[in-house]
């Protein structure tokens, strides 16, 4: 079993589709919720990870220090979570079912770095 | 901890309310702004550490953090609520002020001035609605569009127009207003045009049962303020009850409209049947008679029939001659042709659909057609009743609708 880390990605336009309304809202927050217990259920999940706020800063060299992210033209990282997968193709497979991943959005997959053997 | 369905949209019409006593309704899209927010943090942290034991209490906590926040931030930039003014102000009251606001007596009466301020009479009746449906059951306006089978940019521009006045107007409705009664009667007709829409609406699902369940909410939320409980609204709310009580009932396995004679009656909601007519007798205290009394007592007769055939139509038909002369419709004079049909026969309920007045209203309302057709199937004449329901066909406004008529047609053919 090898560590993969799930970037979640969306537009604030996707966001807002999703948040449109309380309804919308709840059932998304539902979706989400279905998808994680059946990662953890069979296994897969290794660390929930954790929703990142809109804002914060960008640290470039030793003296830029700017606003970020830059919300209006790119995909916002929403969040991270790390789960446990045979290889590359079955974090892909897993993460087919993302609800994020359905809705507009996109789920960034990255080996997690091992020692070499 | 499992939500109930539709929790956020329910907490959201409260919170909203509470907000709007804070803010001061020409900051409504401020209020709106908050529970936006508040609903967005509560799905990304409850999606990784789970619903809390209290959703409403953390919920109400957050957009309380968050309208402290804008107060302080914004209070000399903007004004408020012009009631509390200076409360506001200062650091003394501000926190005291907001508890208040969200306590849950200030949220009921807050959300029935916003009720009240909805059902402006100067806003078309279908904008009352929107507005209704918009702020105080928390329905986006897409959801909106669906079930009223309008363009999304319609009702957005509705609900838009509708805020506007709301905002002009400075203040929500006031309960100790002398326009009390008269605008109750127009609250109460909103409530009940909503409830219809949701029975049997235009929209592609013939019914839609949150409509019916947001209607009879509100009814029971008015019912909570006492000048407003009056024996009208009993009579309204037990009508909502006892047709709400037929609803599970209504629409078959297949997702089509079930008539009345096919319904299982046991699947008729036997706690809405007890509460209608708890409240049809609570109507009946004082002297008036409204039409809403009428077609409870009508409600009433059906829901303790065990059976089409063993309903009193005798009794259904002499009501229905008082409600015509109450308040004369040929929707009504129609529906008491069906029941005259009922007591006395296909021909009499024929002779009775050819004697309405105004027929020409009913040109384009399907169950006009429909019921001659129905009636002229029983007499036999299946050439007459096969023409009938092709009218009626042409005049169907939805898919359920059109596959009843389908049905009916087939039954022409044999």
């Amino acid at each position: 079993m090898s560590e993969f880390v799930y970037l979640f990605r969306s537009t604030p336009a996707e966001q807002r589709e999703a948040m449109g309304s309380p309804e919308a809202a709840q059932r998304s927050m539902q979706a989400w919720m279905a998808w994680i217990r059946e990662l953890e259920a069979a296994g897969h999940l290794k660390d929930p990870g954790q929703p990142l706020e809109a804002t914060g800063k960008v640290v470039r060299g030793k003296e830029l220090v700017t606003d970020g992210p830059y919300v209006e033209t790119k995909d916002l990282v929403l969040g991270f979570l790390v789960v446990r997968a045979r290889d590359l193709a079955e974090a892909v497979e897993l993460a087919r079912g993302c609800p994020i991943a359905l809705g507009g959005g996109s789920v960034e997959i990255r080996p997690v770095m091992t020692a070499p053997m | 901890m499992e939500l109930h369905a539709h929790f956020f949209r329910r907490e959201s019409g409260r919170l909203i309310a509470a907000l709007t006593r804070i803010f001061g309704v020409q900051n409504l899209a401020l209020a709106e702004d908050v529970v936006q927010d508040a609903f967005c943090r509560a799905v990304e942290i409850w999606k990784i550490r789970g619903v809390p034991d209290n959703p409403t209490a953390w919920l109400m906590a957050t957009a309380k953090h968050r309208a402290i926040d804008v107060l302080r931030r914004e209070r000399r930039a903007r004004t408020f609520a012009p009631e509390l003014g200076r409360l506001l102000e200062t650091e003394w009251t501000l926190v005291p002020v907001i508890d208040e606001a969200f306590a849950p007596p200030a949220i009921r009466d807050e959300q029935l001035r916003m009720m009240f301020s909805c059902c402006h009479p100067r806003l078309a009746e279908e904008a009352q609605l929107a507005l209704i449906l918009n702020i105080l059951c928390g329905f986006g306006a897409g959801e909106i569009a669906s079930a009223f089978l309008t363009g999304r940019a319609a009702i957005e521009k509705r609900i838009a127009r509708g805020k506007k006045a709301l905002a002009g107007a400075a203040r929500l409705f006031d309960l100790d207003d002398a326009d009390f009664a008269s605008r109750l009667a127009t609250v109460r007709r909103a409530l009940y045009l909503l409830f219809s829409e949701g029975y049997h609406g235009a929209s592609a699902a013939a019914v839609r049962v949150e409509l019916c369940d947001e209607a009879l909410r509100l009814t029971a939320l008015l019912r909570e303020h006492p000048p407003a409980a009056t024996p009208t609204t009993n009579a309204l709310a037990a009508l909502l009850c006892l047709h709400a009580a037929r609803l599970p009932a209504r629409v078959d396995g297949g997702g089509d409209l079930s008539p009345l004679a096919d319904q299982d009656r046991s699947r008729w909601d036997a706690r809405l049947v007890a509460d209608g007519l708890a409240l049809l007798e609570q109507s009946a205290a004082g002297p008036e008679v409204s039409a809403y009394h009428i077609e409870a007592a009508i409600a009433a007769v059906h829901a303790g029939a065990r059976s089409l055939e063993e309903t009193d139509w005798a009794t259904i038909v002499s009501l229905y001659d008082r409600l015509l002369a109450l308040a004369p419709s040929p929707v009504v004079a129609l529906n008491r042709a069906v029941a005259i049909a009922q007591r006395d026969g296909a021909a009499a309920g024929l002779a009775a659909l050819d004697a309405i007045a105004d027929r020409d209203r009913l040109a384009h309302y399907p169950f006009y057609p429909a019921a001659l057709g129905e009636l002229e199937l029983r007499r036999g004449d299946r050439a007459a009743a096969r023409a009938h329901f092709q009218a009626a066909l042409a005049l169907a406004r939805n898919g359920a609708e059109r596959r009843f008529l389908e049905r009916r047609l087939e039954q022409c053919q044999a």
